[in-house]
């Protein structure tokens, strides 16, 4: 639908230009400058082209830096989309115990995320931690600063316990948007709650959980400070993401042209992926 | 077709098809000679490959009611989006006044809108929903409190002015909805199947009032609706709209009686017009499945061919003995009696008909029974669908 | 298929209710034959729904009794009462076919598939949705999805009874003529217990052989759309049934006759008045202009195609209105109107006069 043309209505999009413009064109295009050429930080630029790119793309560095990132996004969905919308199912959708669920539900999203790694570093501390304590306790032998399969599982859990509630309460807004009719209609027509479930929630919940996915898929695979603060990418590079590669090359190395062409292609990554994904589900959508 | 009084002769003869240039057919009316304070010049709304409203050319005079009747997503609230300025078209211009307001923002061209759902102000008090364009518009406290007190009075809505929106019924929420559509007088006012949430007896009870309301003011109202009664009702012009454009507009009897089109006839027309094709050579009317009418005084003034015919329900009626002229006899198959009318569908000639009667018809489902179809009320349409007769 | 008897129902929606006014419903008491056509009419708010719902088992009563068949079933819940509902709004299974959507209740019931197909398809035919058996539901109209919801009822061989809440809101005018006749024509074909809720009194009294007026949350008046016609119990009958409703005009009752402005009128009912506020009720349709009778003023003619419905005002300014047929006169100013005394009934303080409540 077209509007009618009101001059007036640009002044106040105005501010949102600056905004944009200050917080993503600006940058954005520095990072363009550095990332086809080379410096050594005295203000002297030679020009690169596209060689950090072609050096990124074949670098194996890179590849497992990514493979890193795209795996633990994928187990984070895996985990956070069905361990979400069954939360929201078992959340009650009348009465008191709405809001308090509510506010339970949302308190792990009000912690900062540097906060977030530090509670985790503490809780998984050996010797220390209540965590470490817990897991040691069944005889199991757990070290997250030594052990990559134990860094892994850490980092996981924190995600899980910090992002779920997202998509609980996405799902929980969904779900209660549903009319009363369809669940009385198919209590008349016998549906257990299995049927309820694949035939009324799911259907109707597709657009929220389209949103759901979208939001994680980009936090998980952009996660940064949380990892710093709980491994800061270690033991080794075992836990080295795309995110924390980059600032290794950035600030620990000062390769400013090589960081910038790599996040470029991280972000063209990004970019890609979240409207390959809108594409299909809204293509879904309509057929 | 009688008198051609300047709206006479709209609603039959200068309502014409015009092909143009691009394909699409053109509506063209204009009864009011001098007078034409809203005019839409060619007016065209597409939206990707989809036409949603085909060029139209017509104009509305002062103070005039129009009714904008067709069914859902005919293109009745793509229209009058598009004459209050909520909507830009496509193509074609609008003049208010003599003036081109094709490009004016709604803000600046003084109309309101009243919609399906009760739309008020949920914090604030009736008094203030109704004040509020007036407030907006800078009038002075004395002269908003004299405006509100009447609107409220003819909206009956003295007693709840203090009131906030959600304690009210449907029909006072829509009364105060109204209220502040014609407090600030605008030069269009628009109103998009307001009474379509509410109970049947409060749609009654409005329908009642809503013409008296806006009579003698200078406003040009629309309204828009999906059912023939209302336009019946209100009285005041109609348009009658079908997939995008206006087939047919002018005083609401007189489209009603004197359809142009099939399209026309059918959509005014509820319970819905019996239609059959027949074939007329001579004396006689055939039908498809091969019985016969004798064609009467028709055989005169109709040419020889092939036509659609209409045949309102209201004249198809039951006949006890012999009927003379254009019989029917079926197998009645639903019967519908209210007390104050009987509706009655019935199998007869190859197809389903509707006879509508007042008063309670002793028939049965499963009967069969004899009906009259009045032919001198029968309208004929050409196998375009062009009014003949 | 069953006969339902509600005796004495009570329900409120509040915890604790002591007054009369905390009850949504207030003692109804009713008695439907098997295989019926019933209808509950009332304005918003009157009590209809809850009703429905208290019969289909998705509410259960404060007090009283609800029987299927003879059996109690007031704490049953809807998969055990056997019923089928059509709500105001088309629910549909929107990932499924239109088949599928047919078929749910009986795979839900584990019936075998040869015997969906058979029901299904004899079903399909009869709602006229053959042609879009194997079509997405969620791509059907607002009256296809309506017909679909009717269908996973119809489909069922155990059906008690099918309920409709408002089914026709969202219809155009147009199909809602044929959904209506096609509603009314399957019943009377299938013969099955059908309980339709609605505003809309052409909607009740075409569909309905029974039709149970409602208003406050208590039965006003339940008999034929005829019977509610001719001879309303109550004046909000009157009123609320007939498009206009009843006119009502103050009149006085002396020595067993009924005066209006001092001219006598005759009435079915005028010896049972005894007391209290009496009116006069009489249809527009039974109002007609004669050489003699009362005097009015016309105030308003409305062509409604069909008819015209005259409004004219009497001597002491009691508004009355007619419903004159096409084709008859209607006098410009001044008229004279005459009343049919075989449909003209006295109400005293709103009821009939003489009837048994």
């Amino acid at each position: 639908m077209n509007k009618t043309l009101n001059n007036k209505a640009w002044w106040f999009v105005f501010p949102v230009f600056l905004l944009v413009a200050f917080n993503a064109l600006i940058p954005l295009m520095t990072v363009v400058n550095y990332s086809v050429q080379e410096t050594f930080g005295n203000n002297e630029f030679f020009w690169a082209g596209t060689q950090w790119f072609t050096d990124i793309l074949k670098s194996d560095r890179f590849h497992a830096a990514l493979g890193r990132s795209i795996f633990f996004t994928l187990v984070v969905l895996a985990i956070e989309i069905p361990l979400g919308l069954a939360v929201a199912l078992t959340m009650p959708k009348k009465g008191p115990w709405v809001s308090v669920c509510l506010i339970l539900m949302s308190l792990p999203l009000l912690i900062p995320w540097n906060v977030v790694g530090s509670m985790w570093n503490i809780m998984a501390l050996p010797n220390i931690g209540l965590l470490w304590h817990a897991i040691t306790f069944f005889g199991i032998d757990y070290n997250y600063t030594r052990q990559t399969g134990d860094a892994w599982f850490t980092l996981i859990l924190m995600d899980v316990w910090h992002w779920t509630s997202l998509v609980a309460l996405l799902c929980y807004a969904g779900l209660v948007s549903i009319p009363d009719a369809y669940y009385q209609a198919a209590k008349i027509d016998g549906a257990k709650p299995w049927a309820v479930f694949r035939f009324i929630q799911l259907p109707k919940l597709k657009h929220v959980l389209t949103i759901a996915i979208l939001l994680r898929f980009m936090d998980s695979f952009m996660i940064y400070t949380e990892v710093i603060v709980l491994t800061g990418g270690g033991p080794g590079n075992s836990t080295t993401f795309l995110s924390i590669d980059l600032v290794k090359y950035a600030l620990g190395q000062f390769d400013l042209g090589h960081a910038a062409a790599m996040s470029i292609i991280y972000f063209l990554i990004i970019l890609f992926a979240s409207w390959l994904f809108y594409t299909l589900m809204m293509r879904n959508q309509e057929s | 077709m009688g008198g051609l009084d300047p709206p006479t002769q709209c609603a039959t003869s200068l309502v014409r098809l015009v092909e143009p240039a691009d394909g699409g057919l053109r509506n063209k009316c204009n009864p009011f000679g001098d007078r034409m304070p809203l005019e839409l010049k060619g007016l065209t709304k597409k939206v990707g490959a989809d036409i949603h409203i085909h060029p139209t050319d017509i104009s509305f005079a002062d103070g005039s009611f129009n009714v904008l009747l067709g069914a859902t997503r005919s293109g009745k609230t793509t229209l009058m989006q598009l004459m209050a300025g909520i909507q830009r078209p496509s193509a074609g211009r609008i003049h208010h006044d003599g003036r081109d307001v094709t490009d004016v923002a709604v803000q600046k061209r003084n109309v309101s809108m009243v919609y399906q759902q009760f739309i008020n102000y949920p914090m604030l008090s009736v008094y203030e929903n109704i004040a509020s364009p007036l407030r907006v518009a800078g009038l002075s406290k004395s002269e908003i409190e004299t405006r509100v007190g009447k609107a409220a009075d003819l909206l009956r809505l003295g007693p709840m002015l203090k009131r906030k929106p959600s304690e009210l019924s449907g029909g006072q929420q829509q009364r105060t909805a109204i209220a502040r559509a014609i407090v600030k007088e605008s030069d269009l006012i628009f109103m998009d199947e307001p009474l379509a949430n509410l109970d049947y007896k409060l749609r009654e009870e409005l329908r009642d009032e809503l013409p008296k309301l806006f009579a003698g003011r200078k406003s040009i109202v629309f309204y828009a609706t999906t059912e023939p009664h209302e336009a019946l009702l209100f009285g005041g012009n109609t348009a009658t709209l079908h997939e995008g454009r206006i087939a047919q507009y002018g005083p609401t009897a007189e489209i009603y009686r004197q359809p142009n089109s099939l399209t026309s006839a059918e959509v005014f027309s509820d319970p819905p017009m019996n239609v059959a094709e027949v074939t007329k050579s001579g004396g006689t009317l055939r039908m498809s499945d091969g019985s016969q009418w004798p064609a009467g005084s028709l055989s005169t003034q109709l040419a020889d061919g092939t036509f659609s015919i209409g045949l309102k329900p209201h004249h198809v009626v039951p006949v006890t003995g012999k009927a003379t002229g254009a019989e029917l006899q079926g197998r009645v198959l639903v019967t519908e009696i209210s007390g104050s009318e009987s509706v009655v569908h019935f199998h007869a000639n190859g197809k389903t008909w509707v006879s509508q009667t007042s008063g309670v018809q002793p028939i049965k489902v499963g009967e069969t029974v004899r009906f009259r179809a009045d032919l001198s009320h029968a309208l004929f349409f050409n196998t375009s669908g062009q009014r003949v007769l | 298929m069953a006969k339902i008897s509600i005796e004495n129902l009570r329900h409120s929606y509040l915890s604790a209710p002591t007054r009369d006014d905390d009850f949504a419903l207030k003692r109804v008491h009713l008695d439907w034959a098997d295989g019926g056509a019933y209808a509950l009419l009332g304005p918003s708010g009157c009590g209809k729904t809850s009703l429905l719902n208290l019969i289909s088992g998705l509410l259960h009563p404060s007090e009283g009794k609800i029987l299927f068949d003879g059996k109690d079933v007031t704490l049953a819940t809807p998969e055990q009462r056997n019923i089928a509902q059509v709500f105001q709004f088309p629910v549909i299974y929107d990932t499924m076919t239109v088949y599928d959507n047919l078929a749910f209740p009986l795979r839900n019931r584990g019936v075998a598939e040869a015997e969906i197909k058979t029901r299904v398809e004899t079903i399909a035919d009869m709602l006229e949705l053959s042609g879009t058996l194997k079509n997405r539901a969620s791509g059907l109209t607002a009256d296809g999805k309506q017909k679909i919801s009717l269908g996973r009822g119809l489909v069922r061989s155990d059906v008690n009874v099918i309920m409709f809440d408002e089914p026709l809101t969202v219809i155009d005018p147009h199909l809602k003529w044929q959904l209506r006749s096609k509603l009314k024509e399957l019943q009377q074909r299938i013969k099955r217990t059908m309980i339709y809720v609605t505003h809309d009194q052409t909607e009740a009294l075409t569909f309905a052989d029974q039709v149970v007026v409602m208003n406050n949350g208590e039965v006003v008046q339940s008999g034929t759309p005829i019977e509610l016609f001719e001879k309303p119990k109550h004046t909000f009958v009157g009123h609320f049934i007939g498009s206009p409703g009843m006119n009502f005009i103050p009149c006085e009752m002396k020595g067993g006759k009924a005066f209006v402005g001092g001219a006598s009128v005759g009435a079915v009912n005028a010896t049972e008045a005894k007391s209290g506020k009496t009116e006069l009720g009489i249809r527009p349709e039974f109002v007609s202009f004669a050489a003699k009778g009362l005097d009015a003023d016309i105030v308003k003619v409305a062509d409604i195609g069909r008819v015209r419905i005259v409004e004219a005002r009497l001597a002491g300014g009691y508004p009355v209105k007619l419903v004159v047929e096409e084709g008859h006169e209607i006098p410009a100013k001044k008229a004279k109107l005459a009343f049919d005394a075989e449909r003209s009934f006295i109400y005293e303080n709103s009821w009939l006069a003489g009837a048994a409540r």
